[in-house]
């Protein structure tokens, strides 16, 4: 379907539309929000890992001078137990009702459990400090393995496996074991000259957005609740609070503020409900903010996971067979991106004969929130690895390795779907082609790595709305909220059909009841699928459009043309008018022209990358310098290159981070001891070169410019890729995420 | 966080008396960027801040090549090594006034305020040792005191700062010809991380620069306060520079080194390390002065 | 509880006066008394930078300095960066570098990168990221950011 290729505004470098409320520092984010009569809400949290609740007394804290309410799990209406689709996944309302304020157990250290409103942020804090909870310590379980034990302690009494559709008889962590297969890998293995088989195991890490949670709510004596805060999807947090707390979604409006960051952790909620619970308690605007150590302890990290792959090649290069066994740590509460990986594990390649079991096991730690390319990144650190080990054996250059066994269009994934058209031959010659690839490594100590990365891809829906103004301009309303400057790549969507620039788009993110229903941000949907129900709209302005000038020149609608910006009449140049000219002419021609578009498109084309970079092992100290760094990724179009480039840059560091320190620390007790960004280490700009970003371009025929989804994608290669890099720095292989100095020098016997 | 007073100071006197009234509830802010944090997270709760920042004594900033540097206790590690003769009379002391915190930090931080904060892996600390530092305490009756500042510290955030007690400056004996200093320590990331090992040296050498007259060593994060390494120091004295005389000081680091295990690294990996950055800092502050 | 302190400052430029609770932070006070929220809370404990402030000539992390400390001092913003009719140079360049995406941390590298422009007008790209280190972003992967900075140096200087 895609359609021209000499794009006016497609491809172009605009300055983004919110980029200077954003530089001057007037953009409004969640807790910039300020209204009259404001309260603060703060939450209590468990102290422990695992414990049941004897009884929880607020009566000191309500007496408290300043405090007006207290809420605890007791507030909370009875909701039936069921699974509520939410967008980006499904969940059980049960489970993120006791997420949100915990009812008879605390599940994991920072697991919420009261909360008060006061006049301001102290004195609610204070407060809590007499909330007097009485806990039956228990013992906690923190890693998967041990999780899945038969005697290990049991989160939910009642929770049994489901055991490939069949429940099981005993309580159990394990919370689901599926399984796919294709073939007959020990066949595949028959027919192999090598066969690698490796453990891997990766800690769990945090999304490490730098704005924490945050949230304001107003309920009314009618029963209308708004909720100010930043958010991934307006529409997800009024479906979840309306399950929650059973009010009609119709009642709930939510107003998407500005967003600083997500990556996947801003879809659930987790103050939210409770700032609505505390308004409507005291009748006034509740304002809630997480802590930096609310964010770990509290919020969706991604899991850790336990991780078995097995490959066979023969000598010439071709892989025969591959199984891979995925144990991903849910959190809490069941359910751990653990399918997702299982889709992404092998689908680079073609591979005949493969099998791949996953297990979603709960553990004493927050419940898992999704996190770019949530799943990929454990299952291709051990996949991409184990290629690079048979590369290695079978003296075969990685990237070749890597072409030969491309899956093509067509080929059935092991999971059952067929494999779209995707430039994975495109994006690994991109690398090949690449100085950095054949530049020479000076030094000891410095290897280079190589890895890929697979991402599906998510459509889901999303509404826009686009008015047209007197003076030739639009106004964009769209309901994706804006985390990376997709405002500028859905406004210019719109701009190329409508044949106006860039900035004649006025883009704005509306609030729930302002827009029709979108998805959330986050699956790498948004550039793809609102710009999908952009085009859309726009194309529905071009039609009444056309409409107006046929009734301005008193001709058929069918004898006017617009291209190249310009409405004129079909047989010669009789009549012409530009976009602009006829939006100032819509009062004469009929009033008001509205466009509107959605969007369900189902085919949102997988993105791939190949990342390479050099590294240098400090070997008396294991700590790994990343010296220099190229990612090569398919984007289909891009529609704004620099922010196509920046989710590449960005999602390469975030797998970086991944890969050299970022880590839960744990001690006996089951309590993270690093929950601050002092110890949580995400990447400084001094831990990193420029990152090389390498646009490919192979268009996804499921969307009118070919847009591929890029957010995703870049952050699954680096862990694996820097692995690589280590091995042929000092010929040790790392199993272990994250590949911290501690663990280097462990692995290379040096303590 | 409990609520607090904030009483800026006008003397040292008044200091020591605002300090002495509230006892242990009572606490001087210089750069605030461990006190503020420490009360707001409630590791630490205060009736009252004392702000000494803007006291003379606290602010004095005075190098001469004959008499050392007077540094009070207050001076932010930007304006330390921002003065040029200091920088070149105390590397070692600049090393790591350059890597406490981010820049912003360094903004506000102060040496005083790190060594007052007597944290086990204190990055300014070593280096002070080595230099031979001297702390002078203003007492709540007028009195001083010095006290060397190995001794300063007591226990994990504990001095030997009594109630009603000021740290008001450090004073650093003027290097001696033929010496330089070196700090460095290890952190897993290159900025913003506390020291899982710190290691300073300061070292003496003969007008040929080719053996060593003398040598201290001082440790950060091995040990509940950080550490003169005394003998390894010593054993290096009158030896011809070697890698051997080096390896021999590490070892002799190591001994005296006795880490824990915690969330920024295990003590196998702290033993390890003790060695390597000992080696590190000697050579380090050697090739400074081979270099001079 | 002891009481509020009035506290007389100026504030990019202008005199300012309020009364602010010794425990409040700096911070606390520019976004919640004064309604300045361009500095933001991301960590509250100076790991993050996305608080940073101009404080007498010298950047600092809002969240580490009491409200209290500002009498007679002088304080620059992000709010008071830009004149009415031009942005800054380091403003326009973080746009034409696209060097934002979420946003939340760039008043802060903003405050930062002027804090180094105006002491060193020509950086290296290492001290530009010795210097930025205080500042997280977990967006960009710092590449635009430092390019941007780069870019701002060679405009102003």
């Amino acid at each position: 379907m895609a359609e021209k290729k000499d794009y006016k505004v497609v491809g172009t470098r605009p300055i983004r539309h919110d980029g200077l409320d954003k530089v001057t520092g007037r953009a409004l984010y969640g807790a910039d929000f300020q209204t009259v009569g404001l309260l603060h809400g703060k939450v209590l949290r468990s102290p422990h890992a695992h414990a049941r609740i004897k009884s929880i007394d607020t009566s000191r804290a309500e007496a408290y001078p300043g405090v007006r309410a207290v809420v605890t799990a007791k507030d909370f209406p009875a909701v039936e137990d069921k699974i509520a689709d939410l967008g980006e996944g499904a969940a059980n309302v049960k489970d993120l009702q006791d997420n949100v304020l915990a009812g008879e157990k605390v599940l994991y250290k920072g697991h919420q459990v009261a909360a008060v409103a006061a006049i301001d942020p102290h004195t609610a804090e204070e407060a809590l400090e007499l909330i007097d909870v009485e806990y039956e310590v228990l013992p906690p379980v923190i890693k998967v393995l041990d999780a899945m034990k038969e005697d290990a302690p049991l989160l939910h009494e009642d929770m049994r496996t489901d055991e490939m559709g069949e429940q099981s008889e005993k309580p159990s962590n394990v919370a689901s074991h599926f399984q796919h297969k294709q073939g007959d890998p020990e066949k595949g293995y028959a027919e192999a000259d090598v066969v690698v088989e490796q453990e891997y195991t990766t800690e769990t890490v945090h999304q490490g957005y730098i704005e924490p949670h945050n949230a304001t709510a107003l309920y009314n004596p009618d029963g209308q609740l708004t909720i100010w805060c930043s958010t991934q999807g307006a529409f997800a947090v009024r479906e979840q609070v309306s399950e929650i707390l059973d009010i009609p979604v119709s009642k709930v409006k939510v107003v998407p503020m500005e967003i600083g960051g997500g990556f996947g952790g801003k879809i659930n909620v987790y103050i939210k409900p409770i700032a609505a619970m505390l308004s409507q308690k005291t009748g006034k605007p509740v304002k809630v903010l997480m802590s930096r150590a609310d964010v770990f302890e509290g919020t969706g990290p991604t899991p850790g996971s336990y991780v078995r792959v097995k490959m066979g090649a023969t000598n010439d290069g071709r892989i025969t067979g591959a199984e891979a066994y995925l144990a991903f740590e849910a959190g809490a509460y069941a359910g751990s991106p653990v399918g997702a990986a299982a889709f992404c594990v092998f689908s680079p390649y073609k591979i005949e004969n493969a099998q791949v079991d996953g297990y979603d096991v709960v553990v004493n730690k927050p419940k898992t929130a999704a996190y770019r390319a949530p799943g990929a990144t454990n299952a291709a650190f051990a996949a991409e690895t184990v290629i690079d080990e048979i590369c290695e054996k079978i003296g075969m250059d990685p990237l070749e390795f890597r072409i030969l066994n491309s899956a093509k269009e067509g080929d059935i994934r092991v999971d059952g779907p067929p494999v779209p058209h995707v430039g994975f031959v495109e994006t690994v010659e991109a690398a090949k082609d690449h100085p950095h690839y054949s530049a020479p490594l000076e030094g000891e100590n410095v290897g280079r790595g190589v890895a890929s990365g697979y991402w599906p891809n998510f459509g889901m829906k999303s509404s826009v709305v686009i008015n047209v103004t007197a003076d030739g301009t639009i106004s964009l309303v769209e309901g994706s909220t804006d985390i990376g400057g997709t405002r500028a790549s859905v406004a210019m969507q719109a701009a190329e059909v409508l044949g106006i620039p860039a900035e004649a788009v006025t883009p704005s993110v509306a609030d729930t009841d302002s827009v029709g229903y979108t998805a959330v941000t986050g699956g790498s949907r948004t550039a793809f699928a609102t710009g999908y129900a952009a085009y859309e709209a726009a194309q529905d302005v071009k039609g009444q459009m056309v409409e107006r000038a046929a009734k301005l020149w008193e001709v058929d609608a069918e004898e006017v043309q617009f291209a190249d910006g310009v409405f004129s009449t079909v047989n010669g140049k009789e009549h012409e008018i530009d976009f602009k000219g006829l939006a100032a002419r819509l009062d004469e021609t009929g009033g008001p022209v509205v466009g509107r578009g959605t969007a369900d498109p189902n085919q949102p084309g997988p993105s791939i990358g190949l990342h390479v970079v050099d590294v240098e092992v400090d070997p008396e100290t294991g700590k790994i310098d990343i010296l220099r760094y190229t990612a090569t990724q398919d984007a289909g179009k891009a529609i704004h290159p620099s922010y196509v480039e920046g989710q590449i840059q960005g999602g390469a560091v975030q797998g970086i981070g991944w890969a050299l320190n970022e880590e839960y620390i744990y001690n006996e007790k089951g309590e993270m001891t690093n929950a601050s960004f002092l110890d949580y280490r995400i990447p400084t700009c001094l831990d990193l070169p420029m990152i090389d970003a390498v646009i490919v371009e192979v268009p996804n025929p499921g969307h009118p410019f070919g847009v591929r989804g890029v957010g995703e994608t870049p952050i699954i290669a680096p862990p694996a890729a820097i692995a690589n890099a280590v091995y042929r720095a000092i010929g040790i292989r790392m199993k272990e995420l994250p590949m911290s100095p501690g663990r280097v020098l462990q692995a290379m016997g040096k303590i | 966080m409990r609520a607090f007073e904030y009483v800026p100071a006008k003397t040292v006197a008044e200091a020591t008396s605002l300090l002495a009234e509230k006892g242990d509830q009572a606490k001087p802010l210089a750069g605030g960027t461990d006190l503020i944090v420490m009360v707001r997270e409630n590791r630490r709760q205060l009736e009252r801040m004392v702000d000494i920042k803007d006291l003379p004594e606290t602010n004095v900033l005075s190098y001469s090549p004959d008499t050392g540097l007077d540094l009070g206790a207050a001076v932010p590690c930007h304006k330390i090594y921002a003065d040029d003769a200091i920088s070149a009379a105390y590397p070692g002391l600049i090393d790591a006034a350059k890597i406490i915190g981010g820049t912003a930090i360094q903004g506000r931080a102060s040496v005083g305020g790190n060594l007052c904060n007597a944290s086990p892996a204190a990055d300014t600390i070593p280096p002070l040792i080595v230099l031979g530092a001297i702390c002078v305490i203003a007492g709540p009756n007028g009195s001083t005191r010095e006290v060397p500042v190995e001794q300063f510290c007591t226990a994990p955030g504990q001095s030997v700062l009594e109630t009603g007690e000021l740290l008001v400056s450090l004073k650093i004996p003027a290097p001696p010809t033929n010496s330089s200093s070196f700090y460095l320590r290890f952190i897993p990331r290159n900025e913003m991380d506390i020291a899982v090992v710190g290691a300073g040296a300061s070292v003496v050498l003969n007008d040929t620069k080719t053996a060593i007259v003398s040598a201290r060593i001082g440790l950060a994060a091995v040990a509940p306060t950080p550490l003169l390494a005394e003998e390894a120091g010593a054993s290096l004295a009158g030896k011809e520079i070697s890698d051997e005389a080096i390896d021999a000081a590490a070892e002799a680091a190591q001994a005296i080194a006795s880490p824990i295990s915690d969330m920024r690294g295990t003590a196998e990996q702290r033993t390890h390390l003790v060695g390597v950055l000992t080696r590190r800092a000697l050579n380090g502050a050697i090739q400074r002065v081979k270099e001079a | 509880m002891p009481g509020k302190v009035h506290v007389q400052t100026t504030i990019n430029g202008e005199a300012a006066e309020y009364l602010c609770e010794p425990r409040q932070s700096l911070l606390e006070v520019l976004r919640d008394v004064l309604y300045l929220t361009g500095a933001k809370e991301g960590c509250n404990n100076g790991n993050c930078g996305a608080c940073s402030v101009i404080l007498d000539g010298r950047l600092v992390n809002s969240c580490l300095v009491l409200g209290a400390e500002l009498e007679g001092k002088s304080l620059e913003t992000i709010e008071g960066l830009a004149d009415p009719d031009q942005l800054h140079p380091i403003q326009d360049a973080f746009l034409e570098n696209a060097a934002l995406q979420c946003g939340i941390c760039t008043p802060g590298f903003i405050m930062a990168a002027k804090a180094l422009l105006d002491q060193n007008p020509n950086p290296t790209e290492h001290e530009i990221r010795y210097w930025l280190a205080g500042n997280l972003c977990r967006c960009t992967g710092y590449d635009k950011i430092v390019r941007a900075v780069q870019d701002a140096a060679q405009t102003t200087s």
